[in-house]
């Protein structure tokens, strides 16, 4: 052991506490998936334009906060870096999009495989990292992708960000979609795909071994795994993850600035993650559905405060819900047994 | 030659604001790694100071010393506030503390937005103060030269007041075995309060400083607050030593790199922050090492 680790052990303790407490929400059931099911594909009959393409950025950035969730609740290390790869994806997308093909799948694979790749190559240096250390680097990777963003206007147009970007063609031989209700559609059919594959590899024997690394990387190694590959393999694969919602919202606004490669949407990536409690997938994008609601929506009709609203957010998360919106029956049904019996430690 | 002293000035130029980071990084990292608080609304602080140079510099030196003081006091009172809200979170870890503080950032970025506008707004320093001297043949604003006057004894005071003074010692203690130095009968958390409540200060103080340098407005909170956690993971954390040599270094690749190599200028912050980390993993300076 060397003084380093040792300087750090405690808070990195905390660190990974705080990380676990939130990570144990109740599974939803089979009938609570059936009913979001049919509300997702009945919300475009119900609601109007505007509402539609609210609800679409509430998946693409689901999918974000999913992405935050994969660091930050399943591998234990906070992220604020993800809109870096969210937008990388995005711009890959748009140029794709503008100069290659209006097909959306391809746009996203692209997106994604460009996304893991920066990803994979800032991730060697962030992965080096652990807990606070790893928020800093991943901050400063964020915000260079945001300065690159402004400053290399040959590829990203700058501050004026891409535009006319063709409306997407959701499979060859289709028509392009017209309607918001559509794109609606195809961004949702998209997010269901990611979000399954994503499933399947949080419950994976790599999804296990992330998992391992979060509760206790020393004893890991000590088995005989190299954690730090699979750390920088998780890394990458979220960083895809990302890049494949940065296609998504391409899709939706057929626009990207680099305002979609800010510090806040990486802020709000990762309240998203921890308001739906850390390491659920359906809990990250519950959050992500209730931040960008406050942000977008009630933000706008309170004349444009969405900072203001998302920055009370993150306050009252912290103070009120420890364990997320996912934990928030379990708090409840600990409070009610706390007042029969004594306090535990 | 001629490019040579075009240079030359332009690592003057990085010195001043490598100086201006040390001055907002050392908060940063002191509140860090001396008293483990990670505080993400310390971009805020700068605006805070930066603010207080635009509304109350009218140009002339009672203006300054009137906006050093106002500012200053705010960025206590900030501290002060942020020390309270951060300390029944200090058994549930950093994130905690990140999220908290972040929304701290964004709820008095808002309000300072709708104060003052949602642009960059220019200050000027007191007028004795503007125009420029001759160095190396072309002409550099006085203000940078006294400004890096003033915050190489701001870096030595702070040097002098935590490695060499019994405060620091006190407060060095407090964190190495907080129960022990508790028992002695020194109150932590005054001294948790006095840290933060300096580092805040001098996050604000660099604001009504470097106003003219780096002009407060949407997004600059963000940029300060980058930029000094770049520089506290380059130099090591809760290092004096490491703030001032990482600030300095990073003012060079941001000058220098700017000028000379002006498409690779947003890279080149990661690449020094990868270089550094992969010669010496924790920092330039780490503060463990003289412990």
């Amino acid at each position: 052991m060397t003084t380093q680790t040792t300087s750090t052990a405690g808070s990195e303790v905390d660190l990974r506490r705080s990380l676990r407490f939130g990570a144990r929400p109740g599974r939803p059931s089979m009938v609570t998936w059936a009913v979001v099911v049919v509300l997702l594909a009945a919300a475009p009959f119900m609601l109007n334009n505007y509402q539609v393409s609210t609800l679409s950025r509430m998946l693409v950035f689901g999918l974000l906060a999913i992405s935050a969730t994969l660091l930050t609740g399943v591998t234990g290390l906070p992220t604020l870096g993800q809109a870096a790869y969210f937008g990388v994806g995005a711009y890959t997308a748009a140029i794709v999009a503008r100069d290659l093909t209006a097909i959306g799948p391809v746009q996203v694979v692209l997106a994604a495989l460009m996304a893991a790749v920066v990803a994979l190559f800032t991730g060697t240096l962030a992965t080096r990292a652990r807990g606070v250390p790893f928020l800093m680097i991943t901050l400063a990777i964020g915000e260079i992708a945001h300065s690159a963003a402004t400053s290399w206007s040959s590829i990203t147009g700058g501050s004026d960000g891409l535009s006319g970007i063709p409306r997407v063609i959701p499979l060859p031989g289709m028509d392009e979609l017209r309607l918001d209700g559509l794109v609606y559609y195809y961004v949702l059919v998209m997010a269901v795909i990611a979000y399954l594959l994503v499933r399947a590899l949080v419950r994976s024997p790599f999804g296990l071994v992330l998992r391992g690394v979060r509760d206790n990387e020393p004893r890991m190694r000590a088995i005989g795994y190299p954690t730090g590959r699979y750390l920088l393999a998780g890394f990458t694969v979220a960083g895809g993850l990302a890049g494949a919602a940065g296609a998504l919202l391409v899709s939706v606004q057929r626009f990207v600035s680099p305002g979609d490669v800010g510090f806040s949407v990486a802020a709000v990536a990762l309240l998203a993650a921890i308001i739906g409690g850390v390491g659920s997938l359906p809990g990250a994008m519950a959050g992500a559905a209730l931040v960008v609601l406050v942000r977008d929506y009630i933000g706008t009709d309170l004349g444009g405060h969405g900072p203001l609203l998302v920055g009370a957010m993150f306050v009252a998360v912290v103070y009120l819900l420890p364990q997320g919106l996912a934990g928030v029956g379990a708090q409840v049904r600990r409070r009610i047994r706390w007042r029969r019996t004594e306090h535990p430690a | 030659m001629d490019a040579l002293a075009t240079n030359l000035v332009t690592v003057v130029e990085g010195v001043a604001f490598g100086l201006l980071l040390f001055t907002l990084a050392v908060g940063l990292s002191l509140v860090f790694g001396m008293m483990d608080v990670l505080n993400l609304s310390h971009g805020t602080l700068y605006l805070v100071g930066a603010y207080a140079a635009y509304a109350l510099s009218d140009g002339s030196w009672w203006g300054l010393v009137l906006a050093i003081i106002v500012g200053t006091a705010a960025g206590v009172l900030g501290g002060g506030v942020l020390a309270g809200m951060t300390l029944p979170l200090s058994k549930r870890g950093h994130l905690d503390q990140a999220l908290l503080t972040l929304g701290v950032a964004f709820i008095a970025g808002e309000l300072f937005f709708e104060a003052f506008g949602h642009e960059v707004v220019p200050t000027a320093p007191p007028e004795a103060l503007r125009g420029s001297v001759e160095l190396l043949g072309r002409p550099y604003p006085i203000y940078r030269l006294v400004f890096i006057a003033v915050a190489g004894i701001l870096a030595l005071a702070v040097y002098i007041a935590f490695e060499r003074s019994t405060l620091g010692a006190l407060v060095r203690a407090t964190v190495a075995d907080r129960e022990m130095v508790h028992a002695m009968g020194v109150d932590t958390r005054k001294v948790l309060f006095g840290v933060f409540a300096v580092g805040a200060a001098l996050a604000a103080l660099g604001g009504t400083l470097g106003a003219p340098l780096l002009a407060p407005g949407p997004g600059i909170d963000e940029r300060v607050l980058v930029l000094s956690l770049v520089v506290i993971v380059i130099g090591g954390l809760g290092s004096v030593r490491g703030a001032l040599l990482g600030g300095l270094l990073i003012g060079q690749v941001q000058t220098l790199g700017v000028s000379l190599l002006p498409d690779l200028a947003p890279f080149l912050l990661f690449g020094a922050m990868l270089t550094v980390l992969v010669i010496k993993p924790a920092g330039l300076v780490p503060a463990g090492g003289r412990r």
